[in-house]
Protein backbone atom coordinates (compact mmCIF):
# COMPACT_ATOMS: atom_id res chain seq x y z
CA UNK A 1 0.00 0.00 0.00
CA UNK A 2 1.47 3.32 -1.01
CA UNK A 3 0.45 6.87 -0.44
CA UNK A 4 -1.02 8.96 -3.21
CA UNK A 5 0.50 12.40 -2.98
CA UNK A 6 -0.66 15.62 -4.58
CA UNK A 7 1.26 18.81 -4.12
CA UNK A 8 -0.52 21.90 -5.37
CA UNK A 9 0.23 25.59 -5.27
CA UNK A 10 -1.81 28.60 -6.31
CA UNK A 11 -0.91 28.30 -9.97
CA UNK A 12 -1.40 24.59 -10.44
CA UNK A 13 -0.21 21.16 -9.54
CA UNK A 14 3.42 20.95 -8.49
CA UNK A 15 3.83 17.20 -8.31
CA UNK A 16 1.65 14.17 -7.95
CA UNK A 17 2.42 10.50 -7.73
CA UNK A 18 2.77 7.69 -5.26
CA UNK A 19 5.15 7.56 -2.36
CA UNK A 20 6.18 5.33 0.52
CA UNK A 21 6.62 8.05 3.00
CA UNK A 22 6.07 11.76 3.26
CA UNK A 23 7.82 13.93 5.79
CA UNK A 24 6.37 17.38 6.32
CA UNK A 25 6.92 20.22 8.79
CA UNK A 26 3.58 20.08 10.58
CA UNK A 27 2.27 22.55 13.09
CA UNK A 28 3.54 20.51 16.02
CA UNK A 29 6.88 19.55 14.52
CA UNK A 30 8.13 17.29 11.75
CA UNK A 31 5.63 14.62 10.88
CA UNK A 32 6.31 11.42 8.98
CA UNK A 33 3.36 9.92 7.19
CA UNK A 34 3.14 6.26 6.20
CA UNK A 35 0.31 4.36 4.59
CA UNK A 36 -2.58 3.83 6.97
CA UNK A 37 -2.10 7.12 8.81
CA UNK A 38 -5.13 8.49 10.63
CA UNK A 39 -6.86 11.36 8.83
CA UNK A 40 -5.13 14.53 9.77
CA UNK A 41 -5.40 18.13 8.75
CA UNK A 42 -2.43 20.21 9.66
CA UNK A 43 -0.78 23.52 9.25
CA UNK A 44 2.45 23.46 7.29
CA UNK A 45 5.30 25.47 8.70
CA UNK A 46 8.10 26.88 6.57
CA UNK A 47 10.56 24.10 5.92
CA UNK A 48 11.16 21.13 3.68
CA UNK A 49 8.62 18.63 2.47
CA UNK A 50 10.20 15.32 1.56
CA UNK A 51 8.60 12.60 -0.50
CA UNK A 52 10.19 9.13 -0.54
CA UNK A 53 9.24 7.28 -3.67
CA UNK A 54 8.58 3.54 -3.55
CA UNK A 55 11.24 1.06 -4.67
CA UNK A 56 13.93 3.65 -4.91
CA UNK A 57 16.28 5.32 -2.59
CA UNK A 58 15.90 8.83 -3.94
CA UNK A 59 13.67 11.33 -2.34
CA UNK A 60 12.12 14.51 -3.61
CA UNK A 61 12.35 17.61 -1.58
CA UNK A 62 10.66 20.97 -1.77
CA UNK A 63 11.25 24.05 0.28
CA UNK A 64 7.90 25.52 1.21
CA UNK A 65 6.96 28.81 2.78
CA UNK A 66 3.73 27.74 4.38
CA UNK A 67 0.39 26.12 3.72
CA UNK A 68 -1.39 23.08 5.02
CA UNK A 69 -1.77 19.42 4.26
CA UNK A 70 -4.41 16.79 4.70
CA UNK A 71 -4.15 13.03 4.94
CA UNK A 72 -7.10 10.75 4.55
CA UNK A 73 -7.27 7.13 3.41
CA UNK A 74 -3.71 7.23 2.07
CA UNK A 75 -4.41 10.31 0.03
CA UNK A 76 -2.04 13.11 0.94
CA UNK A 77 -2.84 16.58 -0.31
CA UNK A 78 -0.21 19.19 0.33
CA UNK A 79 -1.29 22.74 -0.36
CA UNK A 80 1.50 25.27 -0.37
CA UNK A 81 1.85 28.96 -1.09
CA UNK A 82 5.08 28.47 -2.88
CA UNK A 83 7.28 25.46 -3.44
CA UNK A 84 10.78 25.39 -4.82
CA UNK A 85 12.30 22.04 -5.57
CA UNK A 86 15.54 21.34 -3.76
CA UNK A 87 17.69 18.87 -5.62
CA UNK A 88 19.05 15.99 -3.61
CA UNK A 89 22.62 16.82 -4.57
CA UNK A 90 22.25 20.40 -3.42
CA UNK A 91 20.67 19.34 -0.16
CA UNK A 92 23.57 17.11 0.80
CA UNK B 1 -19.57 66.97 -57.20
CA UNK B 2 -15.87 66.08 -57.29
CA UNK B 3 -15.76 67.08 -53.65
CA UNK B 4 -18.20 64.39 -52.49
CA UNK B 5 -16.22 61.71 -54.27
CA UNK B 6 -13.09 62.73 -52.44
CA UNK B 7 -14.89 62.75 -49.10
CA UNK B 8 -16.08 59.19 -49.62
CA UNK B 9 -12.62 57.98 -50.58
CA UNK B 10 -11.23 59.56 -47.44
CA UNK B 11 -13.82 57.88 -45.27
CA UNK B 12 -13.13 54.53 -46.86
CA UNK B 13 -9.45 54.95 -46.10
CA UNK B 14 -9.94 55.84 -42.46
CA UNK B 15 -12.52 53.11 -41.92
CA UNK B 16 -10.16 50.59 -43.45
CA UNK B 17 -7.39 51.70 -41.09
CA UNK B 18 -9.75 51.30 -38.13
CA UNK B 19 -10.93 47.91 -39.26
CA UNK B 20 -7.34 46.69 -39.38
CA UNK B 21 -6.93 47.75 -35.78
CA UNK B 22 -10.17 46.05 -34.73
CA UNK B 23 -9.09 42.90 -36.48
CA UNK B 24 -5.73 42.94 -34.70
CA UNK B 25 -7.41 43.46 -31.32
CA UNK B 26 -9.77 40.59 -32.02
CA UNK B 27 -6.88 38.27 -32.84
CA UNK B 28 -4.93 39.35 -29.76
CA UNK B 29 -7.93 38.72 -27.52
CA UNK B 30 -8.57 35.37 -29.18
CA UNK B 31 -5.02 34.23 -28.61
CA UNK B 32 -4.99 35.33 -24.97
CA UNK B 33 -8.29 33.84 -24.03
CA UNK B 34 -6.98 30.30 -24.37
CA UNK B 35 -4.24 31.15 -21.93
CA UNK B 36 -6.68 32.77 -19.52
CA UNK B 37 -8.88 29.69 -19.54
CA UNK B 38 -5.85 27.47 -18.96
CA UNK B 39 -4.93 29.54 -15.94
CA UNK B 40 -8.46 29.15 -14.62
CA UNK B 41 -8.07 25.39 -14.99
CA UNK B 42 -4.66 25.39 -13.33
CA UNK B 43 -5.92 27.24 -10.30
CA UNK B 44 -8.62 24.62 -9.80
CA UNK B 45 -6.71 21.91 -7.90
CA UNK B 46 -5.57 24.45 -5.34
CA UNK B 47 -8.98 25.93 -4.70
CA UNK B 48 -10.56 22.48 -4.63
CA UNK B 49 -8.07 21.28 -2.03
CA UNK B 50 -8.64 24.37 0.10
CA UNK B 51 -12.40 24.17 -0.22
CA UNK B 52 -12.37 20.55 0.79
CA UNK B 53 -10.23 21.27 3.80
CA UNK B 54 -12.40 24.19 4.87
CA UNK B 55 -15.55 22.14 4.62
CA UNK B 56 -13.83 19.34 6.53
CA UNK B 57 -13.10 21.68 9.40
CA UNK B 58 -16.48 23.34 9.25
CA UNK B 59 -18.45 20.12 9.10
CA UNK B 60 -17.09 18.65 12.23
CA UNK B 61 -16.10 21.06 14.74
CA UNK B 62 -18.27 23.65 16.20
CA UNK B 63 -15.75 26.23 15.35
CA UNK B 64 -16.04 29.90 15.64
CA UNK B 65 -13.60 32.13 13.93
CA UNK B 66 -13.56 35.87 13.47
CA UNK B 67 -13.75 35.50 9.70
CA UNK B 68 -16.94 33.49 10.06
CA UNK B 69 -18.83 35.67 12.47
CA UNK B 70 -20.96 38.67 11.62
CA UNK B 71 -19.78 41.99 12.90
CA UNK B 72 -22.41 44.27 14.34
CA UNK B 73 -20.13 47.05 15.56
CA UNK B 74 -19.89 48.99 12.30
CA UNK B 75 -22.17 49.77 9.39
CA UNK B 76 -19.40 50.14 6.86
CA UNK B 77 -19.16 47.54 4.15
CA UNK B 78 -16.49 47.03 1.52
CA UNK B 79 -17.25 46.43 -2.14
CA UNK B 80 -14.54 45.16 -4.44
CA UNK B 81 -15.19 45.82 -8.11
CA UNK B 82 -13.20 43.89 -10.68
CA UNK B 83 -13.31 45.58 -14.09
CA UNK B 84 -10.93 45.96 -16.99
CA UNK B 85 -7.91 48.17 -17.54
CA UNK B 86 -8.53 48.77 -21.20
CA UNK B 87 -11.61 49.51 -23.22
CA UNK B 88 -12.60 48.03 -26.56
CA UNK B 89 -14.42 45.26 -24.76
CA UNK B 90 -17.95 46.25 -25.58
CA UNK B 91 -20.16 46.68 -22.56
CA UNK B 92 -17.89 44.65 -20.29
CA UNK B 93 -16.84 47.39 -17.89
CA UNK B 94 -20.14 49.24 -18.10
CA UNK B 95 -22.10 46.13 -17.16
CA UNK B 96 -20.06 45.32 -14.11
CA UNK B 97 -20.02 48.97 -13.00
CA UNK B 98 -23.80 49.12 -13.33
CA UNK B 99 -24.12 45.98 -11.23
CA UNK B 100 -21.87 47.57 -8.62
CA UNK B 101 -23.95 50.74 -8.59
CA UNK B 102 -27.05 48.65 -8.02
CA UNK B 103 -25.38 46.83 -5.14
CA UNK B 104 -24.21 50.12 -3.63
CA UNK B 105 -27.76 51.44 -3.89
CA UNK B 106 -29.10 48.38 -2.17
CA UNK B 107 -26.55 48.56 0.62
CA UNK B 108 -27.24 52.27 1.00
CA UNK B 109 -30.94 51.56 1.39
CA UNK B 110 -30.09 49.13 4.17
CA UNK B 111 -28.35 51.97 5.97
CA UNK B 112 -24.81 50.89 5.21
CA UNK B 113 -21.87 52.97 4.16
CA UNK B 114 -19.83 51.63 1.29
CA UNK B 115 -16.05 51.60 1.02
CA UNK B 116 -15.10 51.06 -2.59
CA UNK B 117 -12.13 48.98 -3.66
CA UNK B 118 -11.63 48.96 -7.39
CA UNK B 119 -9.41 46.99 -9.70
CA UNK B 120 -9.17 48.04 -13.34
CA UNK B 121 -8.36 51.42 -14.84
CA UNK B 122 -11.73 51.82 -16.56
CA UNK B 123 -13.65 51.61 -13.33
CA UNK B 124 -11.14 53.79 -11.48
CA UNK B 125 -11.59 56.47 -14.15
CA UNK B 126 -15.37 56.13 -13.86
CA UNK B 127 -15.33 56.82 -10.13
CA UNK B 128 -12.62 59.44 -10.19
CA UNK B 129 -14.53 61.40 -12.82
CA UNK B 130 -17.53 61.39 -10.52
CA UNK B 131 -15.42 62.40 -7.57
CA UNK B 132 -16.19 59.33 -5.54
CA UNK B 133 -13.48 58.33 -3.07
CA UNK B 134 -11.81 54.96 -3.58
CA UNK B 135 -10.32 53.22 -0.59
CA UNK B 136 -8.17 50.90 -2.63
CA UNK B 137 -7.30 50.75 -6.29
CA UNK B 138 -5.26 48.45 -8.47
CA UNK B 139 -4.52 48.59 -12.16
CA UNK B 140 -2.49 47.14 -15.00
CA UNK B 141 -3.40 43.59 -14.11
CA UNK B 142 -6.87 42.98 -15.43
CA UNK B 143 -6.28 40.65 -18.36
CA UNK B 144 -3.55 38.58 -16.75
CA UNK B 145 -3.93 38.77 -12.97
CA UNK B 146 -1.08 37.45 -10.88
CA UNK B 147 -1.23 35.67 -7.57
CA UNK B 148 0.72 38.51 -5.99
CA UNK B 149 -1.87 41.11 -6.90
CA UNK B 150 -4.70 38.84 -5.79
CA UNK B 151 -2.95 38.33 -2.47
CA UNK B 152 -2.38 42.04 -2.08
CA UNK B 153 -6.07 42.74 -2.65
CA UNK B 154 -7.12 39.89 -0.40
CA UNK B 155 -4.81 40.98 2.39
CA UNK B 156 -6.11 44.52 2.25
CA UNK B 157 -9.70 43.32 2.41
CA UNK B 158 -8.91 40.88 5.19
CA UNK B 159 -7.28 43.65 7.13
CA UNK B 160 -10.31 45.86 6.62
CA UNK B 161 -12.57 43.12 7.90
CA UNK B 162 -10.33 42.19 10.77
CA UNK B 163 -8.63 45.48 11.58
CA UNK B 164 -5.97 46.18 14.16
CA UNK B 165 -7.07 47.78 17.41
CA UNK B 166 -8.54 51.23 17.09
CA UNK B 167 -9.49 51.03 13.42
CA UNK B 168 -13.16 50.70 12.55
CA UNK B 169 -12.91 48.38 9.59
CA UNK B 170 -15.84 46.96 7.69
CA UNK B 171 -18.59 44.52 8.56
CA UNK B 172 -18.93 42.84 5.19
CA UNK B 173 -16.94 42.38 2.02
CA UNK B 174 -18.70 42.00 -1.30
CA UNK B 175 -17.09 41.26 -4.63
CA UNK B 176 -18.57 42.19 -7.99
CA UNK B 177 -16.94 40.47 -10.95
CA UNK B 178 -17.89 38.95 -14.25
CA UNK B 179 -18.45 35.24 -14.26
CA UNK B 180 -17.16 33.42 -17.32
CA UNK B 181 -19.94 31.01 -18.29
CA UNK B 182 -18.64 30.25 -21.76
CA UNK B 183 -17.26 32.09 -24.77
CA UNK B 184 -20.54 33.82 -25.52
CA UNK B 185 -22.03 34.33 -22.08
CA UNK B 186 -20.44 36.27 -19.25
CA UNK B 187 -22.55 37.37 -16.35
CA UNK B 188 -21.83 39.98 -13.72
CA UNK B 189 -21.98 38.37 -10.32
CA UNK B 190 -22.03 39.56 -6.75
CA UNK B 191 -20.63 37.41 -3.99
CA UNK B 192 -20.43 38.14 -0.33
CA UNK B 193 -16.91 37.15 0.57
CA UNK B 194 -16.76 38.01 4.25
CA UNK B 195 -17.99 36.94 6.70
CA UNK B 196 -17.60 33.57 5.05
CA UNK B 197 -20.68 31.48 4.53
CA UNK B 198 -18.98 28.16 4.73
CA UNK B 199 -21.75 25.68 4.18
CA UNK B 200 -23.45 27.00 1.07
CA UNK B 201 -20.28 28.20 -0.59
CA UNK B 202 -18.51 24.94 -0.15
CA UNK B 203 -20.94 22.21 -1.03
CA UNK B 204 -21.59 23.40 -4.55
CA UNK B 205 -17.93 23.14 -5.46
CA UNK B 206 -17.63 19.64 -4.15
CA UNK B 207 -20.81 18.41 -5.74
CA UNK B 208 -19.32 17.58 -9.13
CA UNK B 209 -16.92 14.85 -8.07
CA UNK B 210 -17.85 11.67 -6.29
CA UNK B 211 -16.22 12.69 -3.06
CA UNK B 212 -16.80 10.25 -0.23
CA UNK B 213 -18.02 11.64 3.08
CA UNK B 214 -15.30 13.57 4.79
CA UNK B 215 -13.36 11.58 7.37
CA UNK B 216 -12.90 12.65 10.96
CA UNK B 217 -9.71 14.59 10.91
CA UNK B 218 -7.27 15.15 13.65
CA UNK B 219 -6.13 18.72 13.70
CA UNK B 220 -2.53 19.59 14.11
CA UNK B 221 -1.79 21.59 16.23
CA UNK B 222 -5.44 22.58 16.86
CA UNK B 223 -8.57 23.27 14.86
CA UNK B 224 -8.29 26.98 15.58
CA UNK B 225 -4.72 27.15 14.35
CA UNK B 226 -5.66 25.23 11.22
CA UNK B 227 -8.55 27.61 10.56
CA UNK B 228 -6.28 30.58 11.10
CA UNK B 229 -4.08 29.31 8.30
CA UNK B 230 -6.85 28.02 6.12
CA UNK B 231 -9.41 30.79 5.94
CA UNK B 232 -7.17 33.62 4.73
CA UNK B 233 -5.86 31.25 2.07
CA UNK B 234 -9.39 30.37 1.15
CA UNK B 235 -10.25 34.04 0.72
CA UNK B 236 -7.10 34.66 -1.32
CA UNK B 237 -7.81 31.76 -3.59
CA UNK B 238 -11.43 32.84 -4.06
CA UNK B 239 -10.35 36.36 -4.96
CA UNK B 240 -7.73 35.05 -7.34
CA UNK B 241 -10.36 32.80 -8.91
CA UNK B 242 -12.70 35.79 -9.32
CA UNK B 243 -9.94 37.76 -11.00
CA UNK B 244 -9.15 34.92 -13.37
CA UNK B 245 -12.83 34.62 -14.24
CA UNK B 246 -13.01 38.35 -14.83
CA UNK B 247 -9.90 38.24 -17.04
CA UNK B 248 -11.33 35.47 -19.20
CA UNK B 249 -14.65 37.34 -19.43
CA UNK B 250 -12.89 40.55 -20.40
CA UNK B 251 -10.99 38.86 -23.20
CA UNK B 252 -14.08 37.05 -24.43
CA UNK B 253 -16.13 40.22 -24.59
CA UNK B 254 -13.26 42.08 -26.22
CA UNK B 255 -12.99 39.41 -28.84
CA UNK B 256 -16.71 39.57 -29.50
CA UNK B 257 -16.85 43.37 -29.53
CA UNK B 258 -13.91 43.61 -31.88
CA UNK B 259 -15.40 40.99 -34.16
CA UNK B 260 -18.60 43.02 -34.42
CA UNK B 261 -16.60 46.20 -34.94
CA UNK B 262 -14.64 44.63 -37.80
CA UNK B 263 -17.87 43.52 -39.44
CA UNK B 264 -19.42 46.95 -39.04
CA UNK B 265 -16.33 48.56 -40.52
CA UNK B 266 -16.55 46.26 -43.52
CA UNK B 267 -20.21 47.15 -43.94
CA UNK B 268 -19.35 50.82 -43.83
CA UNK B 269 -16.60 50.39 -46.40
CA UNK B 270 -19.05 48.63 -48.69
CA UNK B 271 -21.63 51.42 -48.30
CA UNK B 272 -19.06 54.14 -48.86
CA UNK B 273 -17.66 52.38 -51.92
CA UNK B 274 -21.15 52.23 -53.38
CA UNK B 275 -21.75 55.92 -52.64
CA UNK B 276 -18.38 56.87 -54.11
CA UNK B 277 -19.16 54.93 -57.26
CA UNK B 278 -22.53 56.60 -57.47
CA UNK B 279 -20.93 60.00 -57.10
CA UNK B 280 -18.40 59.21 -59.79
CA UNK B 281 -21.11 57.98 -62.13
CA UNK B 282 -23.15 61.10 -61.44
CA UNK B 283 -20.16 63.25 -62.26
CA UNK B 284 -19.56 61.44 -65.56
CA UNK B 285 -23.22 61.74 -66.52
CA UNK B 286 -23.17 65.42 -65.76
CA UNK B 287 -20.01 66.00 -67.75
CA UNK B 288 -21.44 64.14 -70.76
CA UNK B 289 -24.66 66.10 -70.64
CA UNK B 290 -22.65 69.34 -70.37
CA UNK B 291 -20.55 68.40 -73.40
CA UNK B 292 -23.59 67.29 -75.40
CA UNK B 293 -25.57 70.40 -74.57
CA UNK B 294 -22.50 72.52 -75.32
CA UNK B 295 -22.12 70.86 -78.73
CA UNK B 296 -25.85 71.26 -79.36
CA UNK B 297 -25.63 74.95 -78.58
CA UNK B 298 -22.65 75.35 -80.95
CA UNK B 299 -24.43 73.42 -83.74
CA UNK B 300 -27.58 75.52 -83.31
CA UNK B 301 -25.73 78.84 -83.59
Amino acid sequence: MALEVDIVDTEGSVWSGSADRVIAPAGGGEMGILAGHVPVLSVLKPGDVRVLKPQSKDSLRWRVTGGFFSVDSDQVTIVVDEATEVHAAAAR
Amino acid sequence: MAGSQRVFRQRIRSTRALSKMFRAQELIAASRIGKARDRMQHANPYSRAITRAVSAVASHSNVTHHLLTERADTNRVAVLLIASDRGMAGAYSATVIRETERLIGRLGDAGKQVDLYVSGRRAIAYYQFRGRPLVGQWQAVSDAPTVEIANEIADELLEAFDPPEGVAGVAEVHIVYTHFVNMVTQRPQIVRMLPLEIVEGVVEHDGDDDSPPLPLYEFEPSSDAVLDELLPRYVRSRIFACMLQAAASELASRQRAMHTATENAEDLIRTYTRLANQARQGEITQEISEIVSGADALAAS
